[in-house]
């Protein structure tokens, strides 16, 4: 009876979404305020219907009703409750249930807002999310139903969601359990905090598109939708992060990211989501740019729409355990109908969309700014044509030929290189109009100091003329922004006689777009150092070692000690957990613990032993051992050189997105700032 | 005047990118193959960068611990994975090569920690390159278990309910 009610309700939401849908174009063409009203009502109750059913899994899901075939492929009885609950998203079925609730809390979420002014848009955003919720609650109701059961047909095992004529309900005695390399920390907020970012950039579309349908093109839905989008982006970006972490902690290969086509799936909105945050600007400072604009939110929303296809379909290889099932087509299809409608809305609309004024110079800050979103558009290109590569050429010349990770990174080196430079170059731009000559003045002792690192460098640390070169652009840009801060807070410290420290948080606190911006660029040169160290100085070694016996790397002097092998019953594993002693040099350190836990269900997982600080990691393997006599072990040891500030980085990536997207305490501020804005022509250094 | 110039520079970086796709697929393309597919080749295929795929016979597996040097055969199985799906799923046609003394195997050698999901049936994937005595030599090795911890449909056996 429990599945059939939490089925029954989600194709309830299902058929309400259908009406709040045709309810608001009706309330929209006929102008009738009560049908729209209507329609924003049968939105705001697919949340509380999706809560419904989505209580409904999970207490299946907690009380192990195994009968139900979506709680049997994820969860086991030996699972602790919390697990229970996150493998809500662990399959497919209910990871497109979760995907739906997601968006109708965020859509009743919006559409709560006090529309006043801006109430003809709401009955278009109520319909484009509206479809984008039919859609998903469609695959859930047609094709990928968490509520199917098992059933005994004529002595075979079929699942269905009724019971077939003379069938019984045949109840598994347990599950197969969640992967346990799914069962890090790290991997069980990692796809939500994805799934956030993915679904928060629907409202931006959303509303993108309302003012494509009713003609109200001028920047308003811009504003209306600009935290949206950096929530999104902080959601976005947080599960990149995640996912990166999780995989250097859990997949034993001594990286964080290595160009999968579903790492690629979930980085290639995060490009469009990122080229967006920049542009938008210009259409607001400017004027400028709004196809652009347009074309950039929908190209984000398509993506969106793709990562989620990508990572759910068997399309391309990769680590990632791919689900086969009939949904693949159903994306493409839905991505190729909406594309093609947003274009044709764009083209509908284009004498509207044309800039307000002209790009006068190439070193303007707009001009920049727009550089900056071709190369952002540019490394999303080769992210793409690195994931189809292997379709189109077998479309072509019938060799299916692939690309790796070298491929993407000698593509895209150049690149972020690029846009390095241009964090160091656009904040000191002027709106309007800049030359050589003002940027020239305003960088030159940035640059000398940055020269000066880099030739310190390449007498103490490195000859690698790839990593002086990336060093320079972090010693660069890492000044240039910190003079920025300087800069603000001395002018303001003179003109309103205030502390240093008071004066910088009410600086920051005023301005929270540029100065955020600028922490965000600081924390993305943390990053760059880390990224540099471990690609570029990674050292490894293998070997065996007999108790008491020891072995260098670096500077590190590890003495393997023993290995001991244990069952835990409870948690259905045997660890295999060995202890090396680490010296630097003659001086004791730490002793260091990698660990091989074998599941009874024959899943291994290998755990490293690791010590970290801001100098590098040593991440240490355990590979095999001898069973019986535990007096020898394999280890495989990486040194990863300045690794710390990449986390570190993105720690701080992740808190200066929060400190931008923090809602300003004071609204007049807001329109203070639009009504100087609107005729900032001349070029100024305020914003 | 200005136009020019902006349409000018959004050429250039085209170009660029252009050159940068190019040059890198020429470094970096690996050849899908099938075990069938590099023997047809065969001296032909010597030293050249594939990405082989097959299914890891689980007898085959030696592991020398000292010198980290994995050695094991595979067996052929498709590359198509709508023909793989057609003829009842990847378990099923891995555990099918693996049990099928007609199909062509390739002996692969692997330096580097024994990875956990290697075992019998799995799905080796493998890149690197055929050595000229008919050994590929893999530099990196991705392994694909969908049987070994999710069976599609619970076996009538298990029947332990309460």
């Amino acid at each position: 009876m429990i599945p059939e009610f939490g089925f029954g309700i989600a194709i309830l939401s299902f058929l309400v979404a259908i009406y709040s849908i045709v309810a608001a174009i009706y309330g929209a063409t006929k102008k009738s305020p009560s049908m729209v009203e209507s329609a924003r009502r049968g939105m705001l109750l697919t949340f509380p219907l999706l809560t419904l059913s989505a209580a409904v899994l999970i207490y299946l899901l907690v009380n192990n009703h195994f009968e139900v075939a979506f709680v049997y492929d994820v969860t086991s009885r030996s699972m602790p409750t919390y697990l229970k609950v996150t493998a809500w998203w662990g399959g497919q079925a209910g990871s497109l249930l979760f995907w739906s609730w997601l968006l109708s809390a965020f859509a009743s979420a919006v559409t709560l807002r006090k529309w006043d002014r801006d109430v003809e848009f709401l009955p278009w955003v109520v319909v484009i999310c509206s479809v984008t919720l039919v859609f998903f609650l469609g695959m859930v109701v047609f094709y990928e139903n968490p509520f199917t059961r098992y059933w005994l047909v004529n002595g075979n095992v079929e699942p269905h969601m009724f019971q077939p004529a003379l069938a019984t309900l045949f109840t598994p005695g347990d599950g197969n359990g969640l992967n346990p390399l799914l069962r890090h920390p790290g991997m069980i907020i990692h796809p939500p905090m994805l799934y956030l970012g993915f679904v928060s950039y629907v409202i931006p579309y959303a509303f993108a598109m309302a003012a494509l349908i009713t003609g109200r093109t001028d920047d308003r839905w811009i504003r209306l939708t600009r935290r949206w989008s950096l929530w999104a982006w902080l959601f976005l970006s947080a599960g990149l992060v995640l996912g990166g972490r999780w995989a250097y902690d859990v997949l034993g290969w001594g990286g964080y990211w290595g160009w999968d086509p579903v790492e690629i799936a979930a980085f290639m909105p995060w490009l469009t989501g990122t080229a967006f945050l920049h542009s938008v600007m210009i259409q607001e400072k400017r004027g400028l740019l709004k196809h652009w604009n347009m074309v950039l939110v929908i190209m984000t929303y398509e993506l969106v729409i793709f990562g989620t296809f990508l990572t759910r379909s068997g399309v391309l290889s990769s680590v990632h355990a791919f689900a086969n099932s009939p949904i693949g087509p159903l994306f493409m299809g839905y991505v190729s109908a909406t594309l093609i409608g947003s274009i044709a809305l764009v083209i509908y609309r284009w004498p509207t969309l044309r800039g307000e004024t002209e790009m006068k110079s190439m070193l303007s800050r707009e001009a920049l700014f727009l550089l900056n979103n071709l190369l952002f558009i540019s490394v999303l290109v080769i992210c793409f044509v690195g994931v189809i590569f292997p379709l189109v050429s077998e479309l072509l010349t019938g060799q299916k030929v692939t690309v790796g990770p070298p491929f993407y990174e000698r593509a895209t080196a150049p690149i972020f290189a690029s846009l390095m430079f241009l964090m160091g170059v656009a904040p000191l731009s002027a709106w309007g109009n800049s030359t050589v000559k003002t940027l020239g003045r305003a960088m030159w002792k940035s640059a000398v100091l940055a020269g000066i690192v880099t030739v310190a460098l390449f007498f103490t640390f490195t000859r690698n003329y790839i990593a002086l070169a990336g060093f320079f652009l972090v010693a660069l840009v890492l000044s240039v922004t910190l003079q920025e801060f300087w800069r603000g807070v001395r002018a303001r410290q003179r003109a309103q006689n205030e502390s240093f420290f008071t004066s910088l948080v009410r600086l920051m606190g005023r301005n929270r777009r540029r100065y955020g911006g600028y922490i965000i660029h600081i924390s993305m040169m943390l990053m760059a150092i880390g990224i540099l160290g471990i690609e570029l100085f990674q050292t490894e070694t293998q070997g065996t070692l007999a108790a008491g016996e020891s072995t260098k790397i670096a500077e590190y002097n590890l003495v393997f000690k023993d290995v001991a092998s244990w069952d835990n019953n409870d948690l259905e594993v045997n660890f295999t957990r060995a202890t090396i002693q680490v010296y630097k040099g003659d001086q004791y350190i730490i002793d260091l613990h990698p660990r091989k836990d074998m599941y009874f269900s024959g899943q291994p997982m290998s755990i490293p032993g690791v010590y970290s600080n801001l100098q590098d990691d040593l991440y240490i393997l355990l590979v095999d051992w001898q069973p019986i006599s535990s007096t020898a072990a394999t280890f495989k040891i990486f040194v990863n050189p300045l690794v710390n500030w990449l986390w570190l980085g993105s720690v701080l990536f992740l808190l200066g997105i929060i400190f931008t997207a923090w809602p300003d305490r004071d609204p007049a501020e807001e329109t203070s700032r639009r009504s100087v804005t609107r005729n900032a022509n001349q070029p100024s250094a305020a914003d | 005047m200005q136009r020019t110039k902006f349409i000018l520079g959004g050429l250039l970086i085209l170009a660029a990118v252009v050159y940068l796709i190019v040059s890198s697929t020429k470094a970096s393309a690996e050849y899908f193959m099938t075990v069938d597919e590099i023997l047809a080749k065969g001296q032909n295929a010597v030293g050249q960068s594939a990405r082989l795929s097959g299914a890891v016979i689980g007898s085959t597996v030696k592991y020398d611990a000292d010198t980290l040097t994995l050695t094991f055969e595979i067996a052929h199985v498709s590359g198509d994975n709508a023909q793989i799906e057609a003829q009842g799923g990847l378990s099923k046609v891995l555990a099918e090569a693996v049990n099928d003394p007609t199909r062509q195997h390739i002996s692969v050698v692997y330096n580097g920690p024994k990875p956990d999901l290697l075992r019998g049936e799995a799905q080796a994937i493998m890149t690197g390159k055929l050595g000229a005595d008919g050994i590929f030599y893999a530099d990196e090795l991705l392994l694909k278990c969908p049987t070994k911890y999710q069976e599609a449909v619970p076996d009538q056996a298990e029947t332990a309910a309460p």
